[in-house]
């Protein structure tokens, strides 16, 4: 422990998955006031505000105001999905320069409740965004620019439909466990190909749920955490990257996890061996299998061989994931991936994950985030987490 | 085979003006590093690589595919696909003209220009001979 320590002292889900009654504002309201009752704090002990594009209005503003906070610290980031991983980092160097003591993060939306087809739906152009003018009438959208590196990663490396398929197994093997996950109905390999294509070579069944609801953290310097009556959860290590199309000299056969991961690791001091948890974003099958490559679970064109027979399930296979039933199964507010693995990760060093996918022993865990287009350009979060 | 329609026009600004006024008269534009040499995708007045200033040139519209997904549930359904230019660079675009379930990776395709909404055109590819 050193003076640069920063723990994460509150986590909370919102347990909705639909929420037609309810407005953004108010949702991002309840999962604060969730996360900090999870703390043993109230609104009055934030200092510093983080939020994101799903909090709408100038930046952090709106939200900071609607919440009455005074914050001495804010921060707006906006890397997708990734962005609440990415915030985990940015809180812990806010707190190490004593620029806030205490952190909150929140993340809420309501798609499902607004109708939007969040994988499919076409986008409209901006001529003052660099890459419009040259991509938005051919229809790059969410499930495609995922599927098109699935496409590569199956010419390249020999990656198969039915190993991609195993992670939405083993997803929902965890999913049976959640009472709040939106699909609870354990899945065969069968029924993950043998659902239609959306965007080959990704069937319905790889594409991550769309669901209203939200989450929130907070995180403390250390003489706030060891005040508070709540396991010790540290931010062991952070990192955050972006990957584009780099001018041109395109290659999808990797993520931005992969320059994400290494200062993260190199931070906490342990290699992905140690890791006994990994939270791995999974808006589709592919974004997972392609992290636990970039993040060295296993050597690059080996993912489909390492997700394959179960290797993912909790209590028999190597690397459990995503216990809550992740994004595939669970829950994917906002189209924002990025806070709910963070919150199973905390909960799994608490040891307050479900009983039945409670990782025995679990000191060390990993989540790691992609947001936005996995295929064109995207930013990545990895936050590794030790417990106290 | 499936008929493409109109495209939506490409929100235009004065990067890209050029590369579509060329277009209309049948030219495949990218830009060129004066400094560096390098070609790039896609095009913009500063060379990612150096920063460099960059001048028009013309493609040979040659390439191969490198990657593609069709969108199955879009009517009609389209194929997104990333094409290597025969001069490089590796650009984000649509195979269009073509039987969707025969498309292969790392089969030869030749430039395919569509007219958009306003008649503008936009760079499509189609495979070669096929």
């Amino acid at each position: 422990m050193g003076s640069s320590d920063c723990y994460i002292v509150g986590a909370y889900e919102h347990p909705t998955r639909k929420a037609p009654d309810k407005s953004v504002p108010q949702l991002h309201a309840e999962v604060a006031i969730g996360a900090l009752s999870d703390a043993g704090l109230t609104l009055g002990d934030v200092d510093g505000y983080f939020c994101s594009g799903d909090a709408v209005g100038l930046g952090p503003l709106s939200m900071a105001d609607y919440l009455n906070l005074k914050p001495r610290y804010l921060d707006s980031t906006d890397i997708g999905g990734a962005t609440y991983l990415a915030q985990i980092g940015h809180a812990k160097r806010a707190i190490a320069e004593g620029r806030c003591d205490v952190a909150l993060i929140t993340l809420a939306g309501r798609p499902r409740s607004e109708g939007q087809a969040t994988g499919t739906a076409f986008r409209p152009g901006n001529p003052n965004q660099a890459d419009s003018g040259w991509e938005a009438p051919f229809g790059p959208v969410t499930a495609n620019m995922y599927a098109i590196c699935a496409m590569r990663h199956m010419y390249e490396f020999g990656t198969t439909s039915e190993q991609l398929a195993w992670i939405k197994v083993a997803a929902s093997h965890h999913a049976q466990h959640n009472p709040n996950a939106l699909l609870r109905d354990v899945v065969t390999v069968e029924d993950v190909v043998n659902s239609p294509l959306v965007a080959d070579p990704l069937h319905r069944l790889d594409c991550c749920v769309i669901t209203d609801g939200g989450g929130a953290l907070v995180l403390a310097r250390p003489e706030i955490a060891r005040s508070l009556n709540r396991p010790l959860v540290r931010v062991a290590g952070t990192g955050e990257a972006f990957k584009g199309q780099s001018g041109g000299k395109v290659d999808l056969t990797y993520s931005a996890a992969a320059f994400a991961g290494p200062p993260a690791f190199e931070e906490a001091g342990v290699t992905p061996a140690d890791i006994r948890y990994a939270s791995i974003y999974d808006s589709f099958t592919i974004t997972v299998l392609m992290q636990l490559e970039d993040l060295g679970f296993c050597k690059k064109g080996e993912g489909g061989r390492f997700v394959a027979d179960g290797n993912l399930i909790s209590g028999t296979g190597r690397l459990p994931f995503n216990t809550d039933g992740g994004g595939l199964c669970n829950n994917h507010p906002m189209n924002r991936g990025g806070m709910t693995k963070a919150i199973e990760a905390v909960r799994q060093l608490r040891g307050e994950a479900a009983p039945e996918v409670q990782v025995k022993n679990c000191d060390l865990a990993l989540a790691s985030g992609i947001g936005s287009l996995l295929g064109s350009r995207h930013g990545a979060a990895t936050v590794i987490l030790a417990r106290e | 085979m499936t008929d493409t329609p109109l495209y939506t026009d490409p929100p235009e600004n004065t990067d890209s003006k050029p590369f579509y006024d060329a277009a209309s008269e049948g030219r495949f534009l990218t830009r060129k590093c004066r400094e560096c040499g390098e070609l790039h995708w896609y095009p913009r007045p500063h060379c990612p690589f150096c920063g460099g200033a960059t001048d028009w040139v013309e493609l040979s519209g040659e390439g191969t595919l490198y990657s593609y997904s069709v969108s199955r549930r879009a009517q009609p359904p389209y194929a997104i696909a990333y094409v290597t230019l025969a001069e490089g660079p590796v650009m984000l675009t649509n195979m269009v003209d073509c039987d969707f379930d025969k498309l292969a990776i790392g089969q030869p395709v030749r430039l395919a220009f569509k007219p958009t909404v306003a008649n503008r055109l936009v760079p499509c590819f189609t495979p070669t001979g096929g």
